[in-house]
Formats: structure tokens, C-alpha cells, sequence
């Protein structure tokens, strides 16, 4: 966990190209939140961007209307995601792909309303946010990092803690875990909220990173699939997996993707299909089944 | 206006239960989400507009061909992909996962040969040769103007598909209770395990339900360039959210109850749409959430989804 925050708070000196670092970063971030609530709790939040886009106009509308400063404003980006986490916790009562969908049409349901002409006065509707009074790409790349700090934290006390533990004997067994004294509704919402916060972090400090967006950036529903994506390719519950997952697709995607979007989306379909059905458990699983131990 | 919008609701819920048809049979009989369901209608749709393009062929026969030809892609489909998945720990997350490979693949495919620009084929095209068939019965010519319904007059085109996804609704409910395919189908519906110890050949059953399910997809893809405006290859995606509003507000396993889900989805998209325009594009997935949480079975299920 330290080589990569050491490795991302240093390269910006040695690389030119922030913008990229960034995007890694927000996706190194929302990874290992997708890891929180898909890992640990095995719900697969399809929606997961809405936390994302609920952080960057929690930030945004702090600043806008009330010319907050930006740091104290991503705190508004954390609580504003975890309050659409509290509003979405009875979803938490779906089990497997009805989860995902309700999820999904949940973010969409933001995203609509949020964009909608009506509140064009507080959101600015489908025309966008501009913010450009607190624009520092440089603080907020350090910002950026250290709420990836933070997640990578999460997800190592999670490993190493009797709450992660109870959790993934949530994931494994609700009703065994239940009997053996675990409170399977409040870990479920602790890690739920957990992952939310972690989103909504990511968020402000995009919307801060960039300054300028519309709705259906912050709550394209690539985010979270990416995120996902990532995530599973490397494995899910282990440290390191989302880790691998981002750095290798994020980068396959980066060095192909802007010239010929549609071989890479092929690649990258074919790809997925592959990780299924052969390797379930993610890269990592190759390494775990000779017997090594991965954080 | 209240008349013609209620009426609109209703042709439209009919061609969205078509929609939905495929994607509840795929899920009810395997329990996998195919999220490429869309882009399958997407194929079906591309598959009406070449014939009509290369050969000027009247797009309901596209529906046959498109029909035959889907299952048949289906079935090997479904032996490549399936088998391995149920096997996994966690088959219906993975299918997920799996299946937003596979539109991927698919979408990615048909950008490289179709490009990216919107086609369409022109709503007079539709039934063209049927028209004529009438006409030459009749002894005189069907102009192929709109057709009214209870003194509301609307496209041909959507009263065609109400039609169409009626007869698709009734073949399946044929097939699921008047077959005896359908009766092994509803068997591995409702238990899969012990069906497969009653020595029901399951992956032979729901390779037939694959290839029906993702037919289904391939004749609403007909109607596509007609009800859902032009046609590209991202057009996917939003078929399968659509589908799946249909189909949870329905409910699994019954074609009835996708129908119905059709139905209240259509209707209510209508209302919004001519009263509240704004916030139309927000009820489907208002309306998704809110049944879901109140209804988790949906409106005719019986099955519980609590975790």
C-alpha cells in the first residue's frame, strides 16, 4: 500500500502527462471501493457511480453556493454520498442480480434528477458545473492520492480486522454467520456506507480536479463498470488485486483506447468473457493456487 | 389526449413485453442476467435493415429469418458460455460480468462493420407486402396511412408490433404449457437441482430457452427502427435497461407477467411523458426501485428475492 501511494505522490514530477495519473488514481480509488462492498459482501454494485456523482455535486454545489473552501467542501462530497448510501441501505435487502439492477437504475434515477431543467437554479441542470474560482490541479492531486490512501487503509483493516472477517462470513454464509453472533444488517450497512464514502471522496475531488463537468460525466455508467471490471480482473478481496487490475487494464486502455475505441472495447469484451470463465477469482487466483499467501 | 396517450401506452407496453419476453425466459430457466440482451435486439434490428437495404426485402419477413437464425446462433452460444459459468461459485454476479463482456464484443463488432451512424428503414416499409396482400383480396389498394384504433388514429407500424408481440407472447405461453419441452422448461424453472435428478436432459432445456430468448430479442429488433427511433450499435444498452424495467415490474418466469410489466411500464411512460414531460425519463427507473422494494416478487410472482 505504501510503494503505490509513494509511487503516485512522486511521479507527477517525473511524468508530464497529470490528467492520466489522475484518472488513475479516481480508478485505483473507486476499485478498491467496489473491493469494500463486491469483495467483502459479494453485493455488485452496478450503480456504484451514483455515490461518485453524488460526492463531485456534493462538492460542487458547497462551493458554488456557498463559496466554501474546497477541502472543507469534500467533506459535504462525503457526506452527501453517504446520505444517498443511507437512502439506498433497503436495497441492501435484494439479493444477487436484483441488487445490482435496482443499484443501477438507483444511479440513474440521480443522475436524471440532478440534470433535470426544473432545478437549474441550485444544480445547474443538464448544462453543467463550472468551478473554476477553486481550480488547483495540483492540490487536488494530492488530495486525490491521499483518499486513495485512505481506501487502501479500508481495505488492509478489512483484511486484517474481526470485522472484515465477520463480513466475509456475511458473504459466505448470512444465516451461519448470523448464529455465530454476528449482526449481519449493521455490518452489511457499515460496509455499504464504508464503500459510499470512499466513491463520494473520489468524486469531490474529480469535480475539483477538473472543475468543469456535466451530469452524465460524474454519473456515466462507465465509472462503475470500469471500476468493477478493474477490480474482478485483478481479484476481488485482496489488496493487491484491484491494484493489478487497474494498472494493467486502465493502462491497456490508455494505450489503445483514444485511437481505436472500438478494438479495444472488443479486446477488452473479450477479456472479460476469458477472466470468467477461466480464472473466476481474478489474476491473483493464478498466484494463490501454487500455494502463495497474497495481502 | 388522455384517450390517445393511454392507447399509445398500451401498443408501446406490447412491444416492450416483447422485449422483455426473451431476457425473462433466459433468466427464469438459468437464473443468469444476459446483459447482452439488448445487443442482440441491436443484431435483429441490423438484420431487418439489410434485407430491407440490399434487397428491398418488407421487414416482416426479417422476423422469420431473424427468428430461425438467432436461435440458431443461440444454442452453440449457450454451450460455449453457460456450462462453465454455472459451474462457477457465484453464477449469477459472474453472468453479469460475463454477459457485459459479451455485449461489449458485440457492440464492438458491429461498429467495426456497421460504422456508427444512425440507419433507419421508413415506417411505410413495414408490412408492405401484407398491405398488397389485402388489397389484392379486398379488389382495391390499402393506403399505408395510419390506422385507427377507438377513434385515435396512430402509426401502422406500432399497432403491427402490438400485434406481433401478442403472437410472440402467445407462442411462448404455447410453448411453456402446451409442450412437451415447455413442461421439462417449467420444471427446470421452478427447481433446477431436482430436475436434473429426475434425469431431465437441463442443459439441452435451457440451451432451447437461450435460443428462444435471444430470438425474442432479434424480432423486437425488427421493430426497433420503427418504435425505438434509428438504429446504431450502441443502441444496446438501453434495450437491456428497458427490458429489465419490464421484466422486474413483471415478474419471472411468466410470459403474463411480462406482459403486464409491459403493459404498466408503456402506460405509465406515456402519462408522464404528455403531462410531465421533464421528468419522464426519470420514472422507469422510479418505477423499477419502488417495485422492487414493495413487491420484491413483482406484481403476479411468487418467488421471494430477499437477501
Amino acid at each position: 500500500m505504501a510503494p503505490v501511494t509513494a509511487a503516485f505522490a512522486i511521479l507527477p514530477s517525473v511524468y508530464s502527462n497529470h490528467l492520466l495519473l489522475f484518472n488513475f488514481v479516481v480508478f485505483l480509488t473507486l476499485a478498491q471501493g467496489v473491493n469494500v462492498i463486491y469483495g467483502f459482501t459479494g453485493y455488485l454494485p452496478f450503480g456504484y457511480v451514483g455515490f461518485f456523482g453524488a460526492g463531485a455535486y456534493g462538492f460542487s454545489l458547497l462551493v458554488m453556493h456557498l463559496h466554501a473552501p474546497p477541502v472543507l467542501a469534500l467533506g459535504a462530497a462525503g457526506v452527501s454520498a453517504v446520505a444517498l448510501g443511507l437512502l439506498l441501505t433497503p436495497l441492501l435487502r435484494l439479493s444477487g442480480a436484483y441488487f445490482s439492477i435496482a443499484n443501477l437504475a438507483a444511479s440513474l434515477a440521480v443522475l436524471h434528477f440532478i440534470s433535470n431543467p426544473n432545478l437549474e437554479p441550485i444544480t445547474r441542470g443538464p448544462y453543467g458545473v463550472s468551478l473554476s474560482g477553486v481550480f488547483n490541479p495540483d492540490l487536488a492531486y494530492s488530495i486525490a492520492v491521499a483518499v486513495m490512501a485512505f481506501a487502501l487503509i479500508v481495505v488492509v483493516y478489512l483484511r486484517n480486522s474481526r470485522f472484515g472477517l465477520a463480513l466475509q462470513a456475511v458473504r459466505e454464509d448470512a444465516v451461519s454467520a448470523a448464529s455465530a453472533g454476528v449482526d449481519v444488517v449493521r455490518v452489511r450497512v457499515y460496509a455499504w456506507l464504508i464503500s459510499s464514502v470512499i466513491a463520494g471522496f473520489a468524486g469531490g475531488v474529480y469535480a475539483w480536479y477538473v472543475s468543469v463537468f456535466y451530469p452524465e460525466t460524474v454519473f456515466g455508467s462507465d465509472y462503475s463498470i470500469f471500476a468493477i471490471v478493474f477490480a474482478l480482473f485483478g481479484g476481488v478481496s485482496t489488496i493487491i488485486g484491484p491494484i493489478v487490475g487497474v494498472v494493467l487494464l486502465y493502462g491497456v486502455y490508455n494505450f489503445i483506447g483514444f485511437s481505436t475505441p472500438q478494438y479495444f472495447q472488443l479486446i477488452y469484451g473479450a477479456l472479460i468473457i476469458l477472466l470468467v470463465l477461466f480464472l473466476p477469482q481474478g489474476l491473483i487466483s493464478f498466484v494463490k493456487r501454487r500455494g502463495v499467501d497474497v495481502p | 389526449m388522455l384517450i390517445y396517450s393511454l392507447l399509445s401506452g398500451v401498443l408501446f407496453g406490447l412491444y416492450f413485453s416483447l422485449i422483455g419476453l426473451g431476457l425473462n425466459l433466459v433468466f427464469g430457466v438459468m437464473r443468469i442476467v444476459n446483459l447482452a440482451h439488448g445487443d442482440f435486439l441491436m443484431l435483429g434490428a441490423y438484420c431487418a435493415f439489410w434485407m430491407y437495404t440490399l434487397f428491398g426485402v418488407d421487414p416482416v419477413y426479417a422476423i422469420p429469418v431473424a427468428f430461425v437464425l438467432f436461435a440458431l446462433i443461440g444454442l452453440p452460444l449457450y454451450y460455449a458460455l453457460v456450462p462453465r459459468l454455472l459451474a462457477a461459485r457465484d453464477p449469477e454476479m459472474l453472468s453479469i460480468i460475463l454477459f457485459f463482456g459479451l455485449s461489449q464484443v458485440i457492440e464492438a463488432l458491429s461498429t467495426i462493420a456497421f460504422g456508427t451512424s444512425e440507419q433507419s428503414i421508413p415506417g411505410s416499409e413495414l408490412g408492405r407486402s401484407l398491405r398488397a396482400f389485402v388489397g389484392w383480396l379486398a379488389g382495391h389498394d390499402i393506403e399505408s396511412g395510419p390506422i385507427e384504433v377507438f377513434g385515435q388514429s396512430f402509426p401502422s407500424a406500432w399497432v403491427m408490433s402490438a400485434i406481433a408481440s401478442l403472437v410472440a407472447v402467445a407462442f411462448v405461453y404455447f410453448y411453456l404449457y402446451r409442450t412437451r419441452t415447455g413442461y421439462l422448461t417449467r420444471a427446470v424453472m421452478s427447481r433446477r437441482d431436482e430436475a436434473l435428478a429426475t434425469g431431465i436432459d437441463v442443459h439441452r432445456i435451457s440451451a432451447i430457452a437461450f435460443g428462444i430468448g435471444i430470438a425474442l430479442a432479434s424480432i423486437g429488433g425488427v421493430f426497433a427502427p420503427f418504435m425505438l427511433g434509428s438504429i446504431t450499435p450502441a443502441m444496446g444498452v438501453d434495450a437491456t435497461v428497458t427490458s429489465f424495467a419490464v421484466i422486474v415490474v413483471g415478474s419471472l418466469g411468466s410470459p403474463l407477467g411480462t406482459v403486464l410489466g409491459g403493459l404498466v411500464y408503456g402506460v405509465s411512460y406515456m402519462l408522464v411523458q404528455t403531462y410531465l414531460s421533464s421528468w419522464a425519463n426519470l420514472l422507469p427507473y422510479l418505477l423499477l426501485i419502488g417495485i422492487l422494494l414493495v413487491r420484491p416478487s413483482g406484481l403476479l410472482g411468487k418467488r421471494v428475492r430477499l437477501a
